[in-house]
């Protein structure tokens, strides 16, 4: 069912420039060519009753209910799949058309409860408004013929049933499945009156390929598939338009609430990011912002061995500020600093950086951004002077060949993987380079050209020999290049690149990927004519991962893949304010819009509108801080949203480091790994309790729109506030947008940022200013950033994680759809039921060598620690590598992640990892083997 | 800090900039990343290694950290 108040239009908009005027009923409407009767109708105010139509499918005229007359033509043709031609004359409503539209109902209904108290939806479902609308009082046909009201119900999804009984094989749950989804997995068996619409092999919902996004659910006109939530709490009273707080692509929902109770999310239409798609995560598993694990007051102990006493906001504030003024008094003021979160708005990132520079008179304010993408904010700053993606998300479907390095949409990012399927099912070629196979590699009607599975930790020979191959066969885009880039540093460039160490050849060697397979790449690459990358933190998480960046840059500058749509380099941001947090000056070396705390003009206006000094040297960054606690010179923190007991790396090193803090604020929404070590504890408020922006992996910034009220009394903000007063800095801020407000002054780039705009145009990607006054939805065109492009030499240089004779595997790490990074909030949903525990993928051949099976439990172990989890068998990793996900603590995945780290930026190297893998009969009593392994892999069927 | 940790970091970045081709542009690079991404501790730590480092640091780590050493001296 759609949102409240939303309007269909009965099929897709067409983008065409030829406009076509017709007339519907007397209305003059003038649309563009290809545009279907029914839409040009709506568009007119004209409403035509349809069933089988949405203007979120394409037309498919089986309900027969959206006929219409023609003028000039025979018969009653079907609004949906008639396109209008010029000076069409259309005639929606007749003594005919009523008829035969009311006979249509009548058989519909036949098979349909008529009284709408019966219908589940309140009579609120588009069947029970056609029949209305066709003027249906009474069925002629008696109650007791055949019908399908026998059928059971299919409750397994957690979160929504499908009630056969209900359905009138329109087909729309289907098509939305295959069309805005990819997924296909669901069809209509069987002919005639035994229609009927089943999920994969006729199996339950669950136990289907199904992956829960819920398209079918919103496309569905009936009362037969129907979120749970709404069916318990009925209809909401109001939408709210928000964004979701999981990955970087940032959906855009609409919050329909019923008094203070969320009853459904549903994805927004208009919402540019996703068109009205979502995933499991974004549509459904939002139930933990009232879980009961929610901490709702403050708390504070003297000693992490004490029990937490409950006390007052005040009584925490002060003995915060207390302790932090204490530890630098004591130690000196780069004694204290903090750390902002991906999870947070724009707003409170940008005051947990303020509160730092300001109220602690440091720099030392890192994000958790450093353990993921802080490699593509140096890489491409340095090649085109911007620490952003290149594109918008539609750039995609202009795309020719798309290439995805390290990444696993369709898990990790699986609305824009939608977005991106639909393009290939349109015939765009596919190169994938992983150490592991993705889901994306072969599915309905892809299936993808090239499968570079590189051994982990070599992404920079990869490149470099594609680079070669470009160079040496002629296939440099001269024009581009002369033009864009800077020619001494190309010249020099060309030559590494054309040397034969970086020949397809010896790149075979370094990472197993046959040369003829690099080759055949980046022919198909260079070819384009839109060629795009697509990466994740499988390309940052390395030792060498801003080199790798720098090495796609140069790889896309080397072929003229910048610039225009279709084309460009996109980070796919893991969290749902990556982009945003860093924007806002997160990192200990930059203030907003990423200028260096040396700038002493831009210093000198940070220092007069915030009434203090700025200290001019950059601060810790995260693992920076471990290092210092341990050596006596770094001893308080304050952590926003941020589990960093759990997901940074080598876990002994860092809750060794968390130990030796005296003082470390805790603020989030649950008690966290972190916690076990801090002093202080402030509650948060999640995405739903607070107004603020978040900014996704397009640089676009949204609106987050308060829905409830915060569970614990304050929105974050406030909260950052109140601690900066309490330190002696005042912060006095009456709403979010006067801190968007003040990030505008100061920061060119959000110059003509403001929450008036953003309630006005929806969202807006950054650089918006005087020049861009909507936003710019594609960098660099005609001029790169920094002015030219620069290409920068990258050396392959192996990690010095080697594997040994006692550590001969590499194990690297990944996300699955419907978990979320270290859990916090997944694992308190109904998502549990598809992976209820991390499992540890081994290759059949490492596996029988060592005595493994299926569903066994296995012990781990690395040079920093040993952990226990199950095998599961297959063929996706490649022999010598294994894999497991991060979204249990129990696995401590981190307990065996060294401390490894990106050359330029500090982020760990967590994708490469060398372990030794054994049986072991730890943790026999945990969830049934046959349960955890089905849930754990559901990608791999 | 971890003094070893430390150099294998500074190690770490001379690797990325051992390759340019000029060699006075490559120390002049290491120490600039160095002075733009490090904590003032980290680096006079370093500083104060690289005095006595009895070849932990490559060549090429060891020269930048002395140049930053001359730059971070006051004028």
């Amino acid at each position: 069912m759609l949102s409240i108040n939303d309007k269909d239009l009965g099929t897709p908009a067409r983008d065409s420039a030829n406009l076509v005027s017709v007339e519907v009923d007397g209305h003059a409407v003038t649309v563009a060519a290809g545009t279907s009767v029914i839409r040009a109708a709506a568009l007119a105010d004209v409403a035509i009753p349809k069933l089988c139509a949405t203007d979120s499918l394409e037309p498919f005229g089986s309900c027969r209910l959206c006929l219409v007359e023609i003028e000039g033509r025979k018969g009653f043709p079907a609004s949906c799949t008639t396109p209008v031609e010029a000076g069409m004359k259309i005639r929606t409503q007749s003594e005919q058309l009523s008829k035969l539209r009311r006979n249509v109902m009548e058989l519909y209904m036949s098979d349909h409860p008529i009284d709408p108290f019966e219908c589940k939806a309140g009579g609120k479902c588009e069947l029970h408004e056609m029949a209305n609308a066709v003027g249906l009082v009474h069925v002629r046909y008696a109650d007791d013929g055949r019908n399908h009201q026998h059928l059971p119900i299919d409750d397994s999804n957690p979160y929504f049933s499908f009630d056969p009984s209900r359905c009138i094989v329109c087909s729309r749950c289907v098509r939305a499945c295959d069309e805005i989804q990819g997924t296909f997995a669901l069809t209509i068996e069987g002919r005639g009156f035994n229609s009927q619409m089943v999920a994969g092999q006729h199996e339950r919902y669950l136990d289907s390929e199904c992956v829960s996004c819920g398209a079918c659910v919103q496309a569905c006109p009936t009362d037969a598939l129907m979120e749970k939530s709404a069916l318990e709490k009925g209809r909401a009273d109001r939408a709210i338009v928000t964004t979701c707080g999981y990955c970087g692509v940032g959906c855009s929902f609409k919050a329909e609430v019923r008094g203070d109770e969320i009853v459904r999310m549903v994805p927004n239409k208009d919402g540019l990011p996703n068109h009205g798609h979502s995933c499991v995560k974004g549509r459904f598993a939002w139930g933990y912002a009232t879980h009961p694990d929610r901490v709702k007051r403050p708390m504070i102990r003297k000693r992490i061995s004490d029990p937490w006493q409950e006390v007052s906001w005040e009584e925490a504030l002060a003995y915060a500020a207390a302790e932090f003024k204490r530890v630098q008094q004591k130690y000196g003021r780069g004694a204290v600093g903090g750390i902002t979160s991906s999870r947070c708005t724009n707003e409170e990132a940008y005051l947990v950086q303020k509160l730092v520079r300001a109220a602690f008179g440091n720099n030392n304010v890192d994000t958790c951004a450093r353990v993921c993408h802080s490699p593509t904010g140096y890489g491409l700053k340095t090649a085109f002077g911007t620490p952003a993606g290149t594109q918008d998300f539609d750039s995609v479907a202009k795309a020719d060949v798309i290439m995805v390095v390290g990444a696993n949409p369709t898990e990790g990012h699986p609305v824009f993987a939608s977005i991106m399927k639909r393009r290939l099912r349109n015939g765009a070629r596919l190169i994938v380079a992983d150490p592991r196979e993705i889901e994306m590699m072969r599915m309905p009607h892809v299936e993808a050209d090239y499968f570079l599975q590189l051994t982990p930790g070599t992404n920079v020979a990869l490149f470099n020999a594609m680079t070669h191959v470009i160079v040496t066969e002629g296939l440099v885009n001269e024009q581009f290049v002369a033009a864009r880039c800077e020619p001494h540093e190309f010249k020099f460039w060309r030559e590494f690149a054309a040397e034969e160490r970086n020949s397809p050849e010896a790149a075979e060697r370094i990472t197993r990927v046959p040369a003829a397979k690099i080759r055949g790449a980046a022919r198909l690459f260079a070819q384009g004519p839109n060629s795009a990358i697509y990466y994740g933190l499988g390309v940052t998480e390395h030792s060498q991962g801003s080199t790798a960046v720098l090495a796609m840059a140069n790889l896309a500058m080397a072929t003229g893949m910048l610039g225009r749509e279709g084309v460009g380099i996109n980070p796919l941001r893991g969290q749902n304010n990556v982009q945003g947090s860093n924007d806002v000056g997160s990192f200990p070396h930059e203030l907003t819009g990423y200028r260096h705390v040396s700038d002493s003009l831009m210093r000198a206006e940070f220092e007069k509108a915030w009434n203090v000094a700025i200290d001019p040297e950059p601060g810790l960054r995260i693992p920076n801080m471990f290092d210092a606690a341990l050596d006596g010179s770094f001893l308080g923190l304050y952590v926003e949203g941020e589990d960093i007991a759990q997901s940074d790396p080598n876990s002994q090193h860092v809750a060794a480091a968390l130990s030796a803090m005296e003082i470390i604020v805790v603020h989030d929404i649950f008690m966290n790994e972190t916690a076990k070590y801090a002093h202080v504890f402030l509650p948060g408020s999640s995405f739903l309790e607070k107004n603020g922006t978040f900014t996704n992996a397009e640089r676009r910034i949204s609106r987050v729109r308060k829905v409830l009220p915060a569970l614990a009394g304050k929105e974050d903000w406030e909260v950052t506030c109140a601690l900066s007063n309490a330190l002696g800095y005042p912060m006095d801020y009456s709403h979010p947008s006067e801190i968007m407000d003040e990030i505008a002054r100061l920061t060119p780039t959000f110059a003509g940022v403001s929450y008036e705009k953003l309630d006005r145009l929806g969202s807006i990607q950054w650089p918006c200013n005087d020049v861009a006054p909507t936003g710019t939805p594609v960098m660099h065109v005609g001029e790169f950033v920094r002015g030219k492009g620069r290409f920068l030499v990258t050396e392959y240089v192996a990690t010095d994680e080697r594997t040994s004779s006692r550590f001969p595997l590499i194990l690297t790490t990944g996300r699955i759809l419907t978990q979320y990074n270290v859990g916090t909030q997944t694992r308190r949903t109904g998502n549990v039921a598809w992976h209820a525990e991390d499992v540890l993928e081994i290759h059949p051949h490492d596996a029988e060598q060592r005595g493994i099976r299926e569903a066994s439990w296995v012990e781990v172990t690395s040079r920093a620690g040993t952990i226990a989890l199950r095998a599961a068998v297959t063929e996706r990793v490649a022999p010598g590598v294994v894999y497991t996900t991060f979204h249990h603590p129990e696995t401590g995945a981190n307990v065996v992640t060294t401390e490894n780290s990106d050359w330029a930026t500090n982020c760990p190297e967590y994708k490469v990892t060398a372990v030794q893998v054994m049986p072991t009969a730890r943790h026999p009593e945990r969830l049934p083997a046959d349960r955890v392994i089905a849930a754990a892999t559901p990608a791999a069927r | 800090m971890d003094i070893h940790h430390l150099v294998k970091m500074a190690n770490d970045i001379g690797a990325f900039f051992a390759s340019s081709p000029d060699h006075e542009v490559a120390v002049d690079s290491i120490a600039q990343h160095l002075k733009s991404f490090w904590d003032p501790r980290m680096r006079n730590q370093l500083i104060e290694y690289a005095g006595r480092d009895d070849g932990d640091l490559t060549p090429l780590a060891r020269e930048a950290v002395l140049l930053l050493q001359q730059k971070q001296r006051p004028a």
